[in-house]
């Protein structure tokens, strides 16, 4: 893989794809074996959103790199809060660092910012547009659980909204799945997303409940229903409950079933569901940092040094 | 002023060099001077017939530029909201060359993305960019697709 930065996980092949989950798993079963791999890279955090898992584990994924960190810190005690523009903001810290990682309330951010570095850069997330790096560790879980090819995978909750839904959708068309969308009405996919798949050949399947297709599903990926996405609190309450899911509805799905979340859950998933083999979600959070020890590896020229 | 003028033309003065384009839809002109940037404010002579009876189209605007030749590159832009214009150089009273406007793959600066949550609304130093698709544009920086009414994103 050799792109300048991740804005989007469009841009990205099969094979890339694959190069990045077969470097995690390698990485993932001898983490020794990179531990001083990128001794002195420095990375350079810029998160002008709320971030814990995100955020937290590039650092791990870096500082277990041998590498380090420089963080910007929130945006209450940065010269963002005087006025400046994300492009000034980049453009300095572009010199500190030898690849950022950006989150951004704004769709476009990403995109906007790499047109001022020169290091890499990685999207963490611009507003309800792409977390590819999300994606990835997303696919990592998907591949150890169920396989990636002959799949059927039903995608649930704030489809309109979640940026991780609409990275994970456009990476699937790379691979032989079936995609099902389950959400309500007005929270269904974008049409720029629907334009996309539809572009890529995948037939958009979509669902206002759960029950019809829970049966034939491989894998659940459950997303969280914001409640401000709603104008009153009980037409929040009452759609949002029809998106929860406990050990008893799960009960109708199949033994391999396997649950995703990219998380933080509130209330979609019970805490029944943890105990049920069917919960991969915390796997599915500790796969970000392989995951993303893979991405930096191979971003920063990992493979030209081994 | 010759016998056979036709009564449009009597309206829209002849120029003596510049630009004239023609076979705009009814109603648009105004939205034409606007996306190719074109105010008064630096002393441009303009003239507009609007809703003039066509032959081609029921009605049609017609824009006239004095001491302007409009580029392909420039006047492609017209594709968006005037697909059936034509653009004809004027020298010397005469016309010097003919041609159609072009669908082109993207355009800069002429259009705001209507998502307010786009980078590109921010005050970022950044010119705004659409990819022209076969029935829409789409924002380079968000993907947010503009399929009607394009002129109402033209940036003024």
């Amino acid at each position: 893989m050799r792109h300048d930065h991740l804005i989007t996980s469009k841009q990205l092949s099969r094979e890339d794809i694959e190069a990045v989950l077969d470097r995690a798993a390698e990485i993932d079963a001898d983490p020794a074996a990179v531990a001083q791999r990128h001794a002195g890279t420095l990375l350079g955090l810029l998160f002008f959103e709320p971030s814990t898992r995100t955020k937290m584990s590039f650092e791990t994924a870096m500082k277990r790199l041998g590498g380090d960190i420089v963080d910007m810190g929130s945006v209450e005690s940065s010269s963002v809060k005087k006025g400046e523009s994300l492009a000034d903001t980049v453009r300095v810290i572009d010199g500190y660092t030898d690849a950022l990682v950006l989150r951004h309330p704004r769709e476009g951010a990403a995109k906007m910012a790499s047109e001022f570095v020169d290091v890499p850069l990685l999207n963490a997330g611009d507003g309800a547009g792409h977390h590819p790096t999300q994606t990835l560790l997303d696919l990592y879980t998907i591949r150890e659980n169920a396989g990636l090819d002959d799949l059927t995978i039903g995608i649930m909750g704030d489809l309109k909204y979640g940026r991780t839904v609409h990275s994970l959708a456009y990476a699937l068309t790379n691979f032989d799945t079936q995609q099902h969308f389950i959400s309500p009405e007005s929270l269904q996919l974008p049409r720029e997303v629907v334009y996309d798949l539809h572009l890529e050949g995948t037939t958009v399947r979509e669902h206002e409940t759960l029950d019809e297709i829970l049966p034939s599903l491989d894998v659940l990926y459950v997303t969280r229903i914001q409640r401000e996405r709603f104008p009153d609190e009980n037409e929040y309450q009452q759609i949002a409950g029809q998106y929860q899911i406990d050990a008893a509805t799960l009960e109708a799905a199949s033994d391999d079933l396997t649950v995703m979340h990219p998380l933080p859950r509130v209330d979609e998933i019970a805490a029944d569901v943890d105990e049920t083999t069917h919960a991969a979600y915390f796997e599915q959070a500790h796969n970000g940092v392989p995951v993303r020890m893979a991405l930096l590896d191979l971003l920063l020229g990992g493979e030209t040094d081994e | 002023m010759s016998n056979d003028d036709t009564d449009h033309e009597l309206r829209v003065s002849k120029i003596r060099n510049g630009t004239v384009i023609d076979h705009v839809h009814g109603g648009q002109a105004l939205n034409v001077l606007a996306i190719l940037g074109i105010d008064g404010t630096e002393g441009e002579e303009v003239s507009v017939g609007m809703n003039v009876p066509s032959d081609r189209l029921a009605r049609k605007d017609i824009v006239k530029v004095e001491g302007r030749e409009l580029s392909q590159e420039e006047v492609d832009v017209l594709s968006l909201i005037a697909p059936d214009a034509t653009i004809n150089i004027v020298r010397d009273y005469s016309v010097e060359a003919k041609h159609r406007v072009e669908r082109p793959d993207a355009v800069e600066g002429v259009l705001s993305c209507p998502n307010s949550n786009c980078i590109t609304t921010e005050d970022e130093p950044v010119i705004s960019r659409f990819d022209v698709l076969d029935d829409a544009v789409r924002c380079a920086y968000c993907g947010t697709i503009v399929r009607d009414d394009i002129a109402a994103h033209i940036d003024t």
